[in-house]
């Protein structure tokens, strides 16, 4: 115990001040008489971990509902209009009111969708979305757990959310969910590879998978370190969180709205907060693994500069939904199999050599060591770039002899193959 | 190993709460029936599949593109390369000052392994979405 009451220090001010004569509590850290008499240790620690958990996960429903009137807001600043201004000061209230009015909508569930199913999907979208703010440190002792496997666990527990989002299309038994979430399937596996090896650079640097051990490890951030790291990763997080240029499953001239077609009330509601959730974990995680997290000058608290860094990344991954156009699905896969794949190679290698010849680097041997990955990445993007729009080039100009097909649409009908075949 | 059990015990209290938010929500949205203030009126119309306003004609079940599979048999190569390269990775400080470069040889040598199928299945034309048979 006497790690986890020294690392987390939450955990601690509670434990300390419920249980009675711990012995770890008065003699090591001073604190002199509980609430609950001596045996009742346990309760403590349960009462304790539940508290932690609720301000936790009360932090972050209050987090994404800032979230949304915060991104709206800017889209009303990129857009060139207000954005929501009339519920309380600077409509800070509007997502409240939505929150509210979301909850006493009426509830359809189609007479085809699987019921268990369709109401189960919105539980599991949600669910791995608040197990990554479990292992984030968000400043010095403030974090729920610090898993020695913490990123390991990250990957693991974000690879449920395809399967949410496939149960809730398969679910509603409506054909264009039904393309959307296999379309969602398709770009979050693709994705998910060159997201987890794109972090192999960083644990080569780091030497620990626990996100409290990588950002006490980042004498510099691992951005100046591992660029191509991050580019791949920022790519492959925005394709996970289905956001612009990446969220296809979502193309409302396509698909209307996707696997949440025929979802409605609170369901909905749910989706769409772990949508804005997820964003906010991606956020973090870039934050803690690429910006040294709660690392900062010593004049604020480590909450603080970590709430900064975090908002900065939020603003980025607005800035781009704003200024890029949606991507078609061949486009999006083949940037996943054939550009960031071969880059995360690069890197690894490219990591492995300075790391082999520089295994104990001093100050100046990390800025050497940055410089040359900056050299290496610039120019891998560049021609890795230029073969793909080669490639796309050729395509199309090779495309005219043959049959024309149409561009990520899916099988129809057996019935309308004819009739489109036929001409 | 104390210590292991009071960090998962926390995990384990997280967990539970992360799943009781979201069923919570469902619940109180779904007793707000029982007090008049969500209503509940459903119609044939409204219980048929939205399909852009169209009465649905949907087959069951559905037919899709058959490529979906391809990435999804080329994604379970490449993730259990993933699991493999991890340790290698966490470990290779310390490999690297043991046996120089002969760590990484041995990791360029499984990548060059696993890169084999991939050389191959982008030659044979299974990483376009787009099939040109020639």
């Amino acid at each position: 115990m006497t790690d986890f009451l020294y690392e987390n220090v939450i955990f601690r001010l509670i434990y300390c001040n419920l249980s009675g004569s711990s012995d770890k509590c008065v003699n090591e850290y001073g604190y002199v008489q509980g609430i609950f008499p001596a045996g009742f240790e346990w309760l403590a620690f349960l009462l304790a971990g539940f508290l932690l958990a609720f301000i936790f996960i009360n932090g972050i429903l209050g987090a994404v509902i800032l979230s949304i009137w915060g991104e709206r807001r800017l889209y009303g600043r990129f857009q060139n209009r207000l954005g929501p201004n009339r519920w309380g000061p600077w409509g800070l209230f509007s997502s409240v009111a939505d929150a509210i009015k979301v909850m006493f909508k009426e509830d359809v569930v189609p007479s085809d969708a699987d019921r268990l199913l369709f109401n189960i999907a919105p539980i599991l979208m949600v669910f791995p979305v608040f197990m990554i703010f479990s292992v984030i440190p968000m400043g010095i002792g403030t974090f729920v757990v610090d898993l020695n496997v913490g990123l390991l666990f990250i990957l693991s527990v974000t690879s449920m959310s395809g399967l949410a989002v496939v149960i809730a299309a398969w679910a509603s038994g409506n054909r264009i969910a039904i393309f959307s979430g296999l379309r969602a399937v398709a770009v979050l596996i693709s994705y998910e590879i060159p997201m987890a090896l794109s972090l192999v650079g960083v644990l080569m640097f780091a030497g620990t998978l626990s996100l409290g051990g990588i950002v006490e490890q980042q004498k510099i951030p691992f951005i100046l370190l591992q660029p191509l790291g991050f580019f791949v990763f920022f790519l492959a997080s925005l394709a996970e969180i289905n956001r612009t240029p990446f969220d296809l499953t979502e193309a409302e001239s396509e698909l209307g709205a996707g696997y949440l077609n025929d979802y409605s009330s609170m369901k909905f509601g749910i989706f769409f907060l772990a949508e804005f959730a997820a964003t906010i974990g991606s956020s973090a995680i870039i934050t803690t693994v690429f910006l040294s997290g709660w690392k900062g000058p010593d004049i604020l608290p480590s909450q603080f500069w970590f709430l900064l860094k975090l908002v900065i990344v939020l603003i980025a991954i607005v800035w781009v939904r704003m200024s890029w156009p949606r991507l078609r699905i061949d486009q999006i896969l083949e940037l996943a199999w054939k550009g960031l794949f071969e880059l995360t190679l690069i890197n690894i290698v490219a990591t492995a050599i300075l790391v082999t010849i520089w295994p104990n680097p001093t100050m100046g041997e990390i800025w050497i060591m940055a410089g040359i990955n900056w050299l290496v990445a610039i120019p891998s993007v560049i021609v890795v770039g230029k073969v793909l729009r080669r490639k796309d080039n050729k395509t199309i100009q090779a495309g005219r002899d043959n049959e024309p097909y149409p561009v990520g649409t899916e099988t129809l009908a057996p019935s309308l193959v004819n009739k489109v075949g036929e001409k | 190993m104390e210590y292991y059990f009071h960090q998962y015990g926390v995990l384990l209290i997280y967990t539970v709460l992360a799943l009781f938010v979201p069923v919570g929500m469902l619940l109180v949205s779904y007793m707000a029936q029982f007090i008049k203030v969500r209503p509940s009126r459903p119609t044939q119309v409204k219980l048929s599949a939205y399909e852009s306003g169209l009465p649905p004609f949907s087959p069951k079940p559905v037919m899709f593109n058959f490529r979906y599979y391809y990435y999804a048999l080329l994604f379970v190569v490449f993730d259990v390369e993933t699991v493999i390269i991890y340790p290698w990775a966490v470990k290779y400080g310390l490999l690297s000052q043991q046996f120089g470069f002969i760590a990484l040889g041995a990791m360029l040598v499984f990548l060059f392994v696993v890169t084999i199928p991939f050389v191959y299945a982008w030659r044979k034309g299974d990483l376009e979405w787009i099939y040109n048979q020639k």
